[in-house]
């Protein structure tokens, strides 16, 4: 059975809605746990990480292309470009690579 | 609305502009994910603008994408979305303390990282009516590009939209590269999830795995074993 993508979105909002709003509530006092200070500030990394991670190579046809988008995308965060800077070029890339590799 | 409101409100404006400007240009691509979950034009907008968030709404295409069940789309926001919780915690000292709990409620769509970075650099206690004028450029950007990635993703050529949908990948990586530059553990903290991501896609057995799932396992299980091997010094921001 397929769920309704309105309830999808419901759960969506909703948890995203909490999540930055239960803090904003309730907390009046920094968090006191080391660990989960420490374990909220890894996350992001992480989770940005194996998303990005091997699924850009298979965004496109090539996993070549992807593979230089990836790294032509981190070169360029590496030396400080903006994110509308790596977003497009990380692009570029891609289509460029994608009409070499077919 | 007192005269003071309403200057945080013009100036939340003008600083959304180019926040605006950025939106627009990578929700594009998370509309072409939008398409190929098979949400249409309204209901992408819908979640762009109730979600305001690229790895988050993402990660929540996949598993509509996939026909995940409902708590999993619920962990799957709840661990890609989890930097706006440190965020918001952060935010937290920043408010009056009889700032009224509406207000409080409304703010806590305007946690963002380019928001929270302007809202948290805001000198003194925050006004919430800054972070208001904000989102109400910056979540018309988010929401018209998203949707026109939706409607325009289907009238261009395939190859065209698999590279732009690549631009959501290059907005990870302005995201966590510049700090593993500065600070060689979360470096390897991310060279790591990498591998193991990279591993858990091709070995047999976990490669069945849904990518929502292997994005769960993997971000509890690497954060906290980072979190044991160095844990930080005072309260961190996400940025």
């Amino acid at each position: 059975m397929q769920t309704n993508i309105w309830l999808y979105l419901l759960v969506m909002a909703g948890v995203t809605w909490l999540i930055r709003t239960l803090p904003l509530t309730f907390l009046r006092k920094p968090i006191k746990s080391r660990f989960i200070r420490s374990f909220l500030t890894y996350v992001p990394y992480v989770t940005l990480a194996v998303m990005t991670f091997p699924d850009i190579l298979l965004a496109t046809d090539s996993v070549w292309a992807g593979a230089l988008a990836l790294v032509a995308g981190a070169a360029l965060a590496w030396t400080g470009g903006s994110l509308l800077t790596v977003a497009a070029s990380a692009s570029v890339v891609a289509l460029l690579a994608g009409l070499v590799f077919r | 609305m007192r005269a003071q409101n309403s200057d945080a409100f013009r100036l939340g404006l003008r600083h959304g502009i180019p926040i605006m400007l950025g939106y627009l240009a990578v929700s594009f691509a998370l509309g072409i994910s939008a398409r190929n979950a098979g949400l249409n034009v309204i209901q992408a907008g819908v979640a762009s603008l109730t979600n305001m968030a690229s790895a988050g709404e993402y990660a929540g295409f996949q598993v509509i994408r996939e026909h995940g069940s409902l708590i999993e789309i619920a962990l799957m926001t709840l661990i890609a979305n989890a930097r706006y919780l440190l965020m918001s915690c952060a935010l937290s000292q920043k408010l009056a303390p009889d700032l009224r709990t509406p207000h409080r409620l409304l703010l806590g769509m305007t946690v963002t990282d380019e928001m929270f970075a302007l809202s948290i650099a805001s000198p003194g206690m925050l006004n919430p009516w800054y972070p208001y004028g904000m989102f109400a450029v910056s979540a018309t950007g988010w929401t018209a590009g998203t949707m026109l990635g939706v409607v325009v993703g289907n009238a261009l050529p395939a190859r065209l939209v698999s590279a732009l949908s690549v631009s959501l990948f290059g907005m990870f990586l302005a995201a966590i590269v510049p700090k593993a530059r500065q600070d060689r553990f979360i470096r390897a903290v991310i060279l790591t999830s990498m591998a193991l991501s990279g591993l858990c896609a091709v070995l047999p057995g976990v490669k069945t795995l849904s990518s929502g799932m292997r994005v769960i396992l993997l971000t509890v299980t690497v954060s906290a074993a980072a979190a044991l091997i160095r844990p930080v010094e005072e309260a961190a921001d996400a940025n």
